[in-house]
């Protein structure tokens, strides 16, 4: 078997970032200390260039190359762009987190990068050989990442919570693979898609198979009744790394929900449509309801994450192209307005004192108007009022599941999303009707500030002119 | 005291020896009258080959002793053992008579089971590695395709019986011991392997046969100057391995008295002597085959070679490795016991390093087909 | 029943007796060691399937290292396990019915019928000349080159994280400095200083 460098040259993002961690591993190993932020600007370099490589080959042919384990195609390029941005994000939040706290080492950025590999061959995977090795390089990393403070017990907590139920999930996910290798005979999706095509009598194996990978699925994405992990994660890490878990591993458990269950088990949709209707009705219904009963801020808003892994689901539900597309539109979006509200905490937060109960925020409006307004949006945008990105998100994904005719489930959506508006909406009364707890001016770096603010603007511009987006990602799954 | 006992049963000593004489001489006629039969049943044949690679190993153990305490006395100006039998030379018998009749005291709530066993384990992989041990090309047990990684694999397995014996006798030396054992043991390991894929990579193969047979032309041709770096991390590795000086912190007799094996004695504590010089023997060995050519004579390829071609193969290959096992009592003679960090750093941070580089420098000399080892 | 069956049923029931025992002795180290004992057992049963390059790496790399290092932690911690077994009769009723229940589902939905040896291929004897070693690599290094790497990728996070979430310096902590130890000349330690024999007052 021969490579031609061609095929090597479609894997260019991966082996860019592949080089560059290791380059920074080594480079952080000696001279971080001499050098302030030294790991820092590489990585954000690193993921600037990588998201300009990937953009490039935004269209570029769809091609399997790699003896059958790595695919390229226009979702890939484009799910694979949205990551980088919002890491790159990310990484900018977590400089802040780190000047008002001093708890990150300069291995966040490496453990990122290489949390970022393994969502690139998540998205990119075309075997589930592949699929179930970068899932779990990407979880590596992030283990690590929510251990990084090890002296607080919430954070040992956390990390133990989240390996010990990861590797549950991984379990799970593998026993349903084996389970679909055992009875199609291959790793590689396509020959699985190929191998349903045909009428077989092992369709009860498939389907027990199929529960297994859903159960995992469900794990990683963090849907109801596979969420006991989320709040006590998302609570426990750091703010830096919540925002990381909270934001780009969305695209990619989407990424892998896409090659297993639509590519691979497409023939397949009547079982697992079920299976998902029940995650996202769950979803949204805990999601909502147990958010308002929350203090903490970020608890509140891992709660909020599982009510939008049930909207997620909805698109997938629909199993119709405009299904998929909604779906990919609100992972991206979803993941933007995610940093957002977490980069909201650290902007609050100063040397010793955390910002992450909702009493924090209030009277944020007398404290900074802008960024209480900020603020303002981004609740708007994840409470879905109009005209923010939010509203779209979930007016598309309402939209496919409508025209599959299954109204119940819109419905049932809508009247979830209402109650869960209150608890956005009272971040909102919070901030602009409550005496301030505190008047301690916000101390944070310029880029933070700046950040936060593009992130906000974003989000309002990208509901204003939601068009640009929507069609890409109806395009690329075209 | 052992002498004196030797003296008092030197009759039954000889009568004992005639007899056992006698016996061996009348097997091996035996043998020989029945040699189709024996070699037509796979089971008793293959019992037998083991038994003629264990018998020699073990008489090869004691002498090993001997030859340590002479070779150690002569560079220390001393004389060493010259009482038991003319110039000493029944020192290693008289030590396992000794040691056989002396009482296995348990420790008190030591755990008896392992107790037991740990010594077993410590044998048992030292003497199974020799299974695949090719003598010559031709004088091998079994000829397996990966005998190089079932050696790596078997010598791993060793620690347990290091690691179970300091744990059952539930004392704060030998527990000490075992630990330090354990983990200086799985450091070392890593250097050592990265060492082997460097042999292999040079061999092409996982076959020590086909190792030593892709060292053939000249003592130039052998490995060890390809690989010399590796050389010298696998041989200082193995010494490690082994626990010997200076690294025998796992016994470091000043420190923690005798470490793992601290509550042994008899029988049980001969088997840990046996165990360990087995050990020795084995990397020795090893370390002969893989880069100093096996069987290969030194003369290959040179004008001397027509004048030793009388010499057997097998010859090359034990003095080869009596050279080896020179290095080890001579390091024991020479160096002061190393300090534990020192040893972890010196693994992780020096032996690591050196294999890794030289992996990639030997991959690449591979790749241009530098000759004439790589061609 | 040939010698290979004997073998293997010897194996497999050493393999079940070990892993069973696993779970259920009281002393976390003979648990440790009963695990030892599954994973060669474990081996050997590989070597009845001529996978005896996977057979001798679960060694090597199981038995030989990571067990070892299993065994170091758990003597170390000297786990005391009576508090984890608490409830263990009160919980093992409803354990065992779960239990049944999975099993059961699963004997309905996959059993032989589906895996059994009439269905699946009985695999080929590999002929003489076959090295196990050598079409691994080749695979490994051709159509699997991909996850191969990724996997290794993963193995060097694991790494990272080992060394970032145990490595602190700690300013308590006393160490050399090799480095310095050995750059030390015999006149930094000692002066050698030249004087007259002093006259006996």
């Amino acid at each position: 078997m021969t490579m031609p460098l061609s095929d090597f040259l479609l894997l260019s993002p991966e082996i860019f970032v592949l080089i560059m961690a290791c380059a920074i591993l080594v480079v952080e190993a000696f001279v971080g200390k001499r050098i302030a932020d030294i790991s820092y600007t590489l990585s954000q370099l690193t993921l600037l260039v990588a998201a300009v490589i990937s953009w490039n080959m935004l269209d570029t042919a769809h091609a399997v190359v790699m003896g059958g384990t790595f695919v390229h195609d226009p979702m890939a390029a484009l799910l694979k762009v949205a990551v980088f941005l919002i890491v790159i994000g990310a990484f900018v939040y977590a400089r802040g987190f780190n000047t008002s706290s001093g708890k990150l080492t300069g291995e966040y950025y490496v453990l990122g990068l290489f949390a970022v590999l393994g969502m690139m061959v998540m998205i990119s995977a075309h075997s589930l050989l592949t699929i179930y090795l970068g899932l779990e390089l990407l979880s590596l990393s992030l283990y690590a990442m929510v251990a990084t403070d090890r002296d607080s017990g919430n954070g040992s907590e956390a990390a133990m919570k989240y390996f010990v139920l990861g590797a549950l999930a991984s379990g799970m996910l593998l026993y349903g693979m084996s389970m679909l290798y055992g009875a199609t005979g291959t790793l590689d999706l396509g020959g699985i898609a190929s191998a349903l095509a045909e009428p077989g009598e092992n369709s009860l194996i498939l389907v027990f198979g199929l529960c297994f990978v859903v159960v995992g699925l469900a794990f990683k994405f963090g849907a109801v009744p596979f969420h006991m992990w989320v709040p006590d994660v998302y609570d426990g890490a750091p703010t830096a790394v919540t925002l990381f878990i909270g934001s780009a591993p969305k695209i990619a458990a989407f990424a892998m929900t896409m090659r297993l269950l639509v590519e691979s088990l497409g023939s397949l949709s009547v079982d697992w449509q079920g299976m998902l209707i029940i995650l996202a009705v769950l979803s949204l219904a805990l999601g909502n309801i147990v958010a308002i009963a929350q203090t903490s801020m970020k608890r509140m808003l891992a709660y909020s994450t599982i009510s939008h892994v049930g909207f997620l689901l909805l698109g997938l539900i629909a199993n119709t192209s405009a299904g998929y597309s909604a779906a990919m539109f609100y992972a991206i979006t979803y993941a933007l307005m995610a940093i957002g509200g977490f980069a909201m905490i650290i902007l609050l937060s100063r040397a010793g004192f955390e910002a992450d109960k909702l009493d924090d925020f209030k009277g944020l409006n007398d404290r900074s108007p802008w960024f209480a307004f900020m603020m303002l949006i981004l609740m708007f945008s994840m409470a879905g009022v109009p005209p923010t990105v939010g509203f779209y998100a979930k007016l598309s994904v309402l939209q496919a599941v409508v025209d599959v005719h299954m109204v119940w489930l819109a419905v049932v959506a809508v009247a979830f999303s209402i109650i869960g508006a209150f608890y956005y909406i009272r971040v909102v009364k919070l901030m602009y009707f409550d005496e301030a707890v505190s008047d301690a001016p916000l101390e944070t770096s310029t880029d933070m500030q700046i950040a936060v603010s593009v992130n906000g603007l974003l989000v309002l511009a990208l509901g204003l002119f939601p068009g640009g987006l929507l069609t890409l990602c109806i395009q690329v799954l075209g | 005291m052992a002498h004196a006992l030797i003296e008092k049963y030197k009759g039954h000593l000889l009568a004992t020896a005639l007899t056992a004489g006698v016996l061996g001489l009348l097997v091996l006629w035996l043998g020989y009258q029945y040699r189709d039969f024996i070699t037509g049943n796979v089971l008793l044949y293959t019992l037998l080959k083991i038994i003629a690679i264990l018998v020699p190993l073990l008489l090869a153990v004691a002498y090993l002793t001997y030859a340590e305490r002479k070779i150690i006395g002569y560079m220390q100006v001393r004389i060493g053992p010259n009482r038991v039998g003319p110039r000493g030379w029944l020192q290693p018998i008289a030590d396992a008579m000794k040691l056989l009749f002396k009482e296995i005291i348990f420790p008190t709530n030591a755990n008896r089971f392992l107790f037991v066993v740990a010594p077993m384990l410590s044998i048992a992989p030292a003497l199974a590695a020799w299974a695949v041990f090719p003598f010559t090309d031709t004088l091998v047990l079994a000829n397996i395709d990966a005998s190089l990684l079932y050696i790596l694999a078997l010598t791993s397995v060793g620690v347990y019986g290091v690691i179970i014996a300091g744990w059952a006798s539930n004392s704060k030396y030998a527990f000490l011991g075992a630990m330090r054992s354990a983990a200086q043991i799985v450091s070392y390991e890593i250097a050592m392997g990265f060492a082997l894929v460097g042999v292999l990579i040079a061999g092409g193969s996982l076959n020590l046969v086909e190792i030593v047979e892709a060292q053939q032309g000249s003592f130039l041709h052998w490995f060890w100057l390809p690989l010399f770096p590796l050389f010298l991390v696998y041989f200082i590795s193995g010494v490690a391995e082994t626990n010997r000086a200076p690294f025998d912190v796992a016994e470091g007799e000043s420190e923690i008295v005798a470490g793992f094996h601290v509550e042994y004695s008899g029988m049980a504590f001969a088997v840990f002597f046996l165990a360990e010089y087995a050990n020795m023997i084995l990397i020795a060995a090893l370390a002969a085959l893989m880069f100093l050519g096996g069987w290969l004579s030194p003369f290959e390829g040179t004008w001397f070679e027509a004048w030793f071609a009388w010499v057997p193969a097998i010859f090359w290959m034990l003095a080869k490795t009596a050279l080896m096992l020179l290095f080890f009592l001579w390091f024991r003679a020479t160096f002061p016991r190393y300090r534990y960090d020192q040893i972890m750093r010196l693994g992780w941070k020096v032996f690591i390093p050196i294999t890794i580089v030289w992996l990639v420098v030997e991959a690449a000399a591979v790749m241009a087909g530098i000759g004439p080892w790589f061609v | 029943m040939d010698f290979e069956r004997i073998l293997f049923f010897l194996f497999a029931t050493v393999l079940i007796y070990a892993a069973g025992r696993v779970i259920t002795v009281r002393n976390p180290i003979h648990a440790a060691l009963h695990l030892v004992l599954a994973f060669f057992t474990c081996a050997a049963l590989w070597l009845l399937l001529e996978a005896e390059f996977l057979a001798i790496t679960l060694v090597l790399v199981y038995v030989g290292a990571v067990m070892v290092l299993f065994l170091f932690v758990v003597m170390m911690l000297d786990i005391n396990t009576s508090p984890l077994r608490e409830g263990f009769i009160r919980y093992l009723p409803l354990g065992l019915g779960v239990a049944f229940v999975i099993v059961s589902e699963m004997y309905l939905v996959v059993r032989a019928r589906n895996f059994g040896a009439d269905v699946i291929a009985i695999p080929e004897r590999h002929p003489e000349g076959y090295s196990n070693v050598k079409e691994l690599g080749n695979v490994l290094y051709t159509d699997y080159v991909y996850p191969f790497e990724i996997a290794a990728v993963i193995l060097l996070v694991a790494i990272i994280a080992a060394i970032a979430l145990t490595m602190r310096k700690r300013p308590e902590t006393k160490y050399q400095n090799p480095a310095q130890q050995v750059a030390v000349k015999a006149k930094d330690r000692v002066r050698i200083v030249e004087m007259k024999a002093e006259e006996k007052q």
